[in-house]
């Protein structure tokens, strides 16, 4: 079903992001930058009691990864959206031998890849202000990548229903803010009641950010490992799920 | 291929497309209906209907985007459903809807669709130019997609369908929706395509269209096939070599009906016919069979309140799929 042919359309995708380079990385970077100063340093002078770490060090991690899930979220819902039913770039695409699999396929890859990017470059900021101090910082690609599948995948899931952009309207504000803000990114959960934190426990996002604050702590767990797995398998599932609806959907 | 012109090219007889009982069935409809054609190298051939005939729905079929309900489809290598890659890759299509990428400039639309059909960069390179100069949008190259016009947003999707030398192009409604002089152009364009060979498969709702482009077609109404051939003898089988056409008020037409029905009698000793058809406020009598030279012959017929033309496709399709307006 998938072919060396995604790479090519890949390889589109990457042109036409150099092309807006400049917005993008603005966008995608200055974002998560502002709530690193704004949060961390502003209302992290007031905050004691977060142990050993220092506010800001407390949500970098977690900065990082709703970095990744904000991008890939946007990329899969809004831009491709855009593709496949306002500029028919699919239907162009396919129309070649690069089959609409693949078309699909490359815009699950393309999100992550692009958020993947530009998360990338937070890290230099973060050096800058020595929030990187263990060597198990470098497997956090590898983390941003498979949580970059992961809500690129459940974006696309979302694409393949929305007849409108309203649509994705929904999508974002009981799905993605909800979880911005309640998966342990700017407080801790175990502080909150029972019933929160096993609702937490459901959220995609609140296993990122917990696997990625070990990550730079210097710890390397196996039930993080097994997370991570876990969640690069729900991500193959939905990302196979939505290839197929959306093929569907145009190909009738 | 932009070089020679050579006028006599006659299909060898090979062919490229056949359907044998083609249907395609949505939930509340048959868009097509066990329809029957083939298609020869070499040729243009024609989908002429008004809309909702399934003309579209054949052609997505034929370009591997719809899989046929039953009956069967062989293009190139084989069945659309067994080989849509290796099918692709040898078709060249451009879809009613325009679907370049808005993303890119007119040159990177050409390179990059080169790309996806494995094409050396190279190559690319030179049937890109190629392409620019005979589609004149050399000077547009660098251009944005949103900046073109409706004619030159046509002609680039043309030029896409070329960049890999397709075995048939597949033009659906290739001139829908552009003014005089693009329209115009472009079936200049096509004509040199047609005269270097290349195969065509084209849908229109255009008559001239298809008389100036198609060597054979068939006519498409509700899914089905209502007549087939070429244009020509479509119009002689069908309508005849001349018509008349004569406007007035329902009286008036009905007096020159029983004039005509007269007439007839007389004629169809000589193997000839004319038929009357009243639709709306308009009479048209179509001359069949032998030449009459009904004006001359009969000056008692007020020569200047009719207008008598040459018999076209338009009239043929009129009298297969009637005059109810297809919304």
């Amino acid at each position: 079903m998938l072919s060396y042919r995604i790479f090519k359309v890949w390889r589109r995708d990457m042109i036409v992001w150099q092309k807006y380079l400049a917005a993008s990385l603005v966008t995608h970077f200055g974002e998560p930058l502002i709530y690193l100063v704004a949060m961390g340093f502003g209302l992290g002078r007031y905050i004691e009691g977060m142990g050993e770490i220092s506010y800001v060090a407390f949500i970098a991690p977690a900065i990082v990864i709703t970095s990744m899930m904000n991008g890939s979220s946007f990329e899969a819902t809004f831009s491709s959206y855009t593709r496949l039913e306002t500029q028919k770039t699919f239907h162009g695409i396919a129309m070649t031998p690069v089959s609409m699999e693949e078309v699909v396929g490359v815009e699950i890859l393309w999100a992550t890849t692009k958020s993947l990017i530009t998360s990338c470059v937070i890290f230099i900021v973060l050096a800058f202000f020595g929030l990187l101090n263990s060597w198990t910082i470098l497997l956090m690609p590898i983390l941003m990548t498979v949580t970059g599948l992961l809500f690129s995948s459940i974006g696309m899931l979302m694409t393949s229903f929305a007849r409108n952009y309203d649509f994705f309207s929904y999508y974002f504000t009981l799905f993605i803010s909800p979880m911005f803000v309640f998966s342990g990114t700017f407080f801790p959960l175990d502080k909150l009641p029972t019933w929160a934190k096993y609702l937490a426990q459901v959220l995609p996002l609140t296993h990122a950010v917990r696997v990625a604050r070990n990550l730079f702590a210097g710890q390397l767990l196996w039930q993080d490992l097994l997370a991570t797995l876990l969640m690069l398998m729900t991500a193959i599932v939905i990302s196979l799920i939505a290839i197929k609806r959306i093929v569907r959907r145009i190909l009738v | 291929m932009i070089k020679t012109m050579n006028n006599n090219i006659e299909h060898n007889n090979k062919i490229l497309i056949k359907a044998a009982q083609l249907s395609k069935k949505f939930d509340h409809f048959t868009a097509v209906d066990s329809i029957d054609f083939e298609i020869f190298s070499g040729e243009c051939f024609g989908f002429l209907g008004p809309n909702g005939a399934g003309k579209s729905s054949t052609m997505r079929m034929i370009y591997c985007f719809s899989d046929p309900s039953s009956g069967s489809l062989h293009v190139l290598k084989g069945e659309t459903q067994k080989y849509p890659r290796e099918i692709k890759a040898e078709l060249g299509v451009v879809p009613q809807e325009d679907n370049l990428d808005p993303d890119l400039s007119v040159k990177q639309n050409l390179l990059l669709y080169a790309t996806y059909f494995d094409i050396e960069k190279k190559t690319a390179k030179k049937k890109t130019e190629e392409l620019l100069e005979f589609f004149e949008l050399q000077e547009k190259q660098n251009a944005k997609i949103q900046t073109l016009s409706g004619g030159m947003r046509r002609r680039l999707l043309i030029a896409r369908a070329l960049i890999n030398q397709p075995k048939v192009l597949i033009l659906d409604e290739p001139t829908t929706g552009l003014d005089p002089q693009a329209r115009h152009n472009i079936w200049h364009r096509l004509r040199q395509l047609i005269s270097q060979g290349v195969t065509m498969v084209l849908t229109t709702h255009y008559m001239e269209e298809a008389e100036l482009l198609c060597d054979r077609l068939i006519i498409m109404d509700h899914g089905k096939v209502l007549a087939r051939g070429k244009p020509k003898d479509l119009i002689l089988e069908h309508v005849g070599h001349e018509v008349l056409e004569m406007r007035g008020t329902a009286q008036l037409l009905e007096d020159y009906k029983t004039k005509f029905n007269k007439l007839q009698k007389k004629y169809s000793k000589n193997g000839s016919e004319i038929e009357i058809e009243i639709i709306g406020d308009t009479l048209f009598a179509k001359l069949k069979g032998n030449k009459i030279n009904l004006l001359q012959e009969h000056p008692e017929i007020q020569q200047n309140s009719f207008q008598l033309r040459p018999a076209g496709l338009e009239d043929v399709f009129l009298h297969l799929t009637g005059r109810d307006l297809r919304d």
